[in-house]
């Protein structure tokens, strides 16, 4: 894995799944992680502890990344513990289904709110803390490419995502900072797991239409992570990254 | 950098440029390498003595990637060095431009032979050695988005690229081989620089200024995210047309 000794990094939503895992990544390859939650503190204690007795160092640090208070106490946090800050990992989110006619305002709100403006609010209070050679990692999701029925509101956050990828490159490229989009397919974590899909017909479905012939595990998207979030990939700006098996 | 110990590669036109700045890399990760050159023996053998002397392991093999014997030899000698291959690297390519006036037969043959047939020959000739954890990586270009003028043929092989990339993926991925492009925008390299693309070209000026990053790449920009895309690291990751261009498009 690559290296990210003597960076700081925060990932947002890292109570659990692949924030959790990602955040536990990121330790491990020597970076400090701040470990954002909104509402699970045993969840983020537990990833924090995960790091520090494999010798790495982390803090928990709440937050609900819409309120844009709590955007800028999250960042705030990592410069105080840490001095600095070199990673940002846009991992919050909330999906929730919902065919068309079954589509509220609270329904869109609920996950506009996290998915795409508590998106926007931590990179605005960390984009003046990174500094060249600084990476953001958007995690978004195959949805925004395969648009599974149902998931218009869900989908259209993660469009969303996509595109502030491609336009925060462009704008913070003069700067040295890299933004690119890791897109996720299912993954099995708790929160799948509690939805009802995995071992669902659309997991089945889902599992035989991907090369690789099974889901996704939260390890998989981090070990890409750990890569976008390094040196490494110094070169990779304005990427939107499926890692999905090769499910389309 | 990911490890890629144990693990033995196959690099296409890799005595120069971005080709040996891969094979290079993937030395320094702990693959053995094959470092396939079509004509430039004396640069092969510099990519396999900079591996080797780095504690690494590499061997110069010849052959032209569009003729199909050459493309089983240069498998074959991976096998008869290494006893096994996990990795290929498609880097092999050749470009030519010229304006759709001045497009021949030739032209367009001399591209696609190299850069799409041959790529197919030798991705033939390894995917029966290849199981499941194996990696191929077939080096495109942004050119394949089709925004250069003059650019026609050379775009084209590039676009069929990405499709074979991600065919490939299709095919390739019940038996466990990822299958990924890996697309550079403007890189400078001994090609580019004898091509006249030096950094008082005012087609280079206009790249520079196209690209966020506000440079052009070096073979080592691309070579970090190739050791990626062959590491178990980027298990989860195929069908994927990665640019590697700083944020170019």
């Amino acid at each position: 894995m690559s290296t990210l000794t003597g960076k700081v990094a925060v990932v947002t939503g890292a109570s659990k799944g692949i924030g959790a895992a990602i955040a536990k990544s990121l330790g491990a390859a020597g970076a400090s992680v701040v470990v954002n939650y909104a509402s699970s503190k045993a969840g983020a204690d537990v990833v924090v502890d995960a790091i520090t007795k494999a010798g790495g160092k982390a803090v928990a640090v709440k937050g609900d990344v819409s309120k844009p208070a709590d955007a800028q106490a999250i960042i705030a946090a990592a410069i105080k513990a840490y001095g600095k800050l070199d990673i940002l990992v846009n991992n919050s989110g909330v999906y929730e289904f919902g065919a068309l006619e079954a589509i509220t305002p609270e329904h869109f709100h609920k996950q506009f709110d996290v998915n795409v403006l508590g998106l926007l609010l931590v990179t605005q209070a960390a984009v003046k803390h990174l500094p060249k050679g600084g990476s953001i990692i958007n995690i978004g999701s195959l949805v925004s490419r395969i648009t599974p029925p149902g998931s218009s509101v869900y989908s259209a956050t993660k469009g969303a995502v996509d595109v502030i990828t491609g336009v925060l490159s462009l704008e913070l490229g003069s700067r040295g900072i890299r933004v690119n989009a890791l897109n996720p397919g299912l993954v099995e974590t708790e929160g799948t797991h509690t939805a009802g899909f995995i071992g669902s017909d659309f997991d089945k479905q889902h599992a035989a239409s991907v090369p690789l012939g099974r889901i996704g595990q939260p390890k998989d998207i981090a070990d890409a992570a750990v890569f976008l979030a390094s040196d490494d990939a110094g070169w990779i700006n304005g990427q939107l990254i499926n890692a999905a098996g090769g499910a389309r | 950098m990911s490890t890629l110990t144990g693990k033995v590669a196959v690099v296409t036109g890799a005595s120069k440029g971005i080709g040996a700045g891969i094979a290079k890399a993937f030395g320094a990760a702990g693959a053995s390498v094959v470092v396939n050159y079509a004509s430039d023996k004396s640069g092969a053998d510099k990519t396999v003595d900079t591996i080797t002397k780095a504690g690494g392991k590499a061997i110069a093999v010849h052959g032209n990637v569009s003729k199909l014997e050459d493309a089983q030899a240069i498998i074959d000698a991976a096998i008869k060095a290494y006893g096994h291959l996990d990795i290929l690297v498609n880097n092999a390519g050749v470009f030519e431009f010229s304006p759709v006036e001045a497009i021949t037969a030739e032209h367009f043959h001399k591209q696609f032979d190299i850069n799409v047939l041959g790529l197919l020959f030798v991705t033939q000739a390894a995917v029966k050695h290849l199981g499941k954890g194996a990696s191929i990586i077939n080096i495109g270009s942004l050119a394949s988005a089709g925004t250069m003028p003059g650019s026609a043929v050379y775009s084209a092989t590039k676009a069929a690229l990405n499709a074979v990339s991600t065919v490939l993926a299709a095919e390739l991925g019940p038996k466990g081989i990822r299958v990924n492009a890996l697309n550079p925008g403007g890189v400078i390299t001994e090609g580019s620089q004898a091509a006249g693309f030096t950094d008082d070209n005012p087609f280079v000026k206009t790249m520079i200024a196209g690209t966020p990053l506000g440079r052009l790449g070096q073979p080592h920009d691309i070579a970090t995210a190739a050791v990626f895309l062959a590491s178990d690291d980027a298990g989860w990751i195929t069908g994927q047309l990665l640019n590697a261009g700083g944020g170019a498009r």
